[in-house]
């Protein structure tokens, strides 16, 4: 589906998009995955009702389900924000902001991609450029089930934990709530604005 | 050949990791399909072809890091090396980003496949372009040094980002030697007092001077204009943006002259002794003038007509007005009409784009202009990317423009960058017109009046709501055939009106 959004966007015909949405409980090893950053072997992560996908985007593996807004930005970066970097930067800012939103200080580590508060990972980021349309995105824990992630070595980074916005505030949250969220402050760092919002069912 | 180099994928990053090629060795390759993918950080790019032909040689295997620039592949022209062109290097060292104008500058791709069709020769003379239709005679001017800065040519390619070229002063006017003592110290004033006369075309003869010497200061020309503008519109003559001229309606370019006061010369062509009175032109006035003479001679103007069925508009004009007015938006015949526009221009570009010498400036956002009538003149404010919003999104453009328009808070900006204009003077009762195209735009839709009448609908006589619509294109850029494409799609779009567009 992204695909096709891709080539729409990269054709002009529609605009930049920003889709927020659920997964139900994935593995997806980026392009630069090493298998051994997968604990179990496939079957038996099927059994235990994880699918297990590979993805076009960079970054290792990653772990998605209930719980947690996965971001798809398809965006033009041309022609004033050509720069990867700055790409995901721009990304991490996005989280960051949200986090503070909710009172909890996020922020960065050196060399190591992602929105962190403190020692724990709360965000995610693994992209996809095609002259300069972005795709996949940003993946943004509010009440992951966290346990899953044991069951990885999170995006190859060993020695460092995953954290949640309900871990952290001891409170359930809603997670269209946190979309909403994400759509503003997104628009704010990005410098675009929120045209229109289109909400859907399934997939 | 052509070296196919690691790209720059943002201002900090040195290298670059190739993770895949996505072509073998002697697999043929068209320019700007996707060759090789790389990745950085969490970053995977897929990166174009710079050129076609045939993947000679990979130099670089996957999982390989190489520094920005250094060439990591090599592409051989299909044909024998006596007849391709000598291949550049990739264009650009930075990634392979789609630029929005086509830059003259860039070397033709190595393919001899086809070889560029010979450019016929315009069946008509070619307009002169706007800086020497516009070099006022000096004689007339009278005004020492520059003339009043022109409106810039059309020629000049507006970026895309809407940013309007500075205005060229044209070359000196009359010459210091034939002007007499007295005229020489009457026009020798600084030139920021010259300039201001200039702008405002006053001559400075006919201010009084309070400066040294009986010169003009800027006190007594900014009084002076004062005192003769106080009727006049706000809108600063100097502003030089191109979409900022207005659009008259479709009505004839030569009013007759208007009555004139008291001066004894008479304006040409009306005898003398004839009751007349000569007032000076306001600044809008005269730049709309000036905006569709320079447009008139520019574009090679054409007009084509469709009548549309209106009744489904109308239909889903009524299903929805209440739900509009509770948000604040009065829901008008218009945002269905830009939003049919809006599709069309998406589907055929070639009537958002410019005219640039002999290139042609595509743009890619879509800016629609609508033209506003005011009590002292029309203003044509721009709705910039009407391709991002519904018609909620454009109805809520469209009001708050026409409201600021009215109350003279448009934004400079909010005047600039439109890339086609809308019209309807539908509403004061025309059927259609044919509109002047409002420069550099290649195209201008006049909407005309919404009335009902009865049409032939499956052989029988029904009562529909119609309104015709005209469409007046630039045939230089713009062939029959693709106005006439578009305007079957506006048509079609408005006839079957998408009520999930709302």
């Amino acid at each position: 589906m992204q695909e096709g959004l891709v080539s729409e966007r990269r054709a002009g015909r529609i605009p930049d998009q920003l889709l927020l949405l659920e997964h139900d409980p994935v593995f997806t090893l980026g392009r630069n995955a090493r298998p051994d950053n997968v604990l179990l072997p496939a079957d038996a992560l099927r059994e235990r009702g994880f699918e297990v996908f590979e993805s076009g985007r960079g970054g290792d593996v990653t772990y998605h389900g209930p719980g947690q807004v996965v971001g798809y930005p398809i965006l033009d970066l041309s022609p004033d924000r050509c720069d990867v970097h700055r790409y995901v930067r721009d990304l991490e800012e996005v989280m960051i902001r949200a986090c503070a939103d909710y009172g909890i200080e996020a922020g960065r580590v050196a060399g190591l991609t992602g929105t962190w508060v403190g020692p724990d990972k709360i965000g995610a980021i693994g992209v996809r450029i095609a002259r300069w349309v972005t795709s996949h995105g940003f993946a943004f824990n509010v009440s992951t089930d966290l346990s899953a992630f044991d069951l990885i070595v999170p995006c190859g980074i060993r020695g460092r934990g995953v954290t949640s916005l309900e871990r952290l505030l001891g409170r359930p949250l809603l997670l269209d709530e946190v979309m909403d969220r994400l759509a503003s402050r997104f628009a704010e760092v990005l410098e675009r604005e929120v045209a229109s919002e289109e909400r859907r069912e399934g997939d | 050949m052509a070296d196919v180099i690691m790209p720059q994928m943002g201002e900090s990053i040195a290298e670059g990791t190739v993770t895949k090629w996505l072509k073998n060795v002697g697999d043929r390759v068209e320019r700007d399909e996707p060759l090789f993918e790389i990745s950085t950080d969490k970053v995977d790019a897929e990166i174009p072809s710079p050129a076609a032909g045939v993947l000679r040689e990979i130099r670089v295997a996957p999982g390989a890091t190489v520094a920005v620039n250094s060439v990591v592949a090599v592409i051989a022209p299909e044909a024998d090396a006596a007849m391709s062109a000598p291949t550049p290097a990739t264009a650009a060292p930075s990634a392979p980003p789609p630029p929005a104008p086509p830059e003259p500058s860039r070397t033709p791709p190595p393919t001899p496949a086809t070889p560029p069709p010979a450019v016929p020769a315009p069946p008509f003379v070619a307009a002169p372009s706007a800086t020497r239709l516009l070099a006022p005679p000096p004689v007339e001017y009278e005004i020492e040094g520059e003339p009043p800065p022109a409106l810039p040519a059309p020629a000049t390619p507006p970026a895309p980002a809407a940013e309007p070229p500075a205005a060229t002063p044209l070359p000196a006017g009359t010459p210091r030697a034939e002007m007499t003592a007295e005229e020489l110290r009457l026009t020798r004033s600084s030139p920021l007092v010259r300039r201001i006369a200039a702008e405002h075309q006053v001559d400075l003869r006919s201010i009084s001077g309070t400066g040294i010497g009986g010169r003009v200061t800027k006190q007594d020309i900014l009084g002076h204009i004062e005192h003769h503008s106080a009727a006049e519109t706000a809108t600063p003559p100097a502003a030089p943006a191109p979409a900022a001229a207005p659009v008259a309606p479709p009505r004839s370019p030569a009013p007759p002259p208007p009555p004139a006061a008291g001066t004894s010369a008479p304006a040409p062509g009306i005898p003398a002794g004839a009751r007349v009175e000569r007032t000076p032109m306001s600044a809008i006035r005269r730049k709309t003038a000036e905006h569709m003479v320079l447009s008139w001679h520019t574009s090679a103007h054409v007009s084509t007509v469709f009548e549309i069925d209106m009744t489904r508009v109308d239909q889903l004009r009524e299903k929805h007005r209440a739900t509009f007015e509770g948000r604040g938006v009065h829901l008008t015949y218009t945002p269905f009409i830009l939003k049919a526009v809006v599709d069309a221009l998406k589907e055929f570009p070639i009537l958002n784009a410019s005219v640039d010498g002999d290139h042609v400036v595509h743009h890619k956002d879509v800016n629609l202009g609508l033209a506003v009538a005011l009590d002292w003149g029309l203003i044509v404010p721009v709705v910039h990317h009407a391709d991002e919003k519904n018609v909620l999104g454009l109805a809520r453009a469209v009001n708050d423009l026409a409201d600021r328009a009215r109350a003279k808070k448009l934004k400079v900006e909010e005047v600039q960058g439109g890339t086609f204009t809308v019209t309807n003077p539908g509403v004061f009762g025309s059927l259609f017109g044919t509109p002047i195209i409002n420069q550099p735009q290649v195209a201008i839709l006049d909407v005309g009046t919404i009335e009902k009448r009865p049409v032939v609908r499956d052989d029988a006589i029904a009562i529909r709501t119609m309104c015709y619509f005209a469409l007046t294109f630039d045939h230089r850029l713009v062939d029959g055939a693709d106005a006439d494409r578009f305007m079957a799609r506006v048509k079609q779009s408005l006839q079957e009106f998408d009520e999930a567009a709302l």
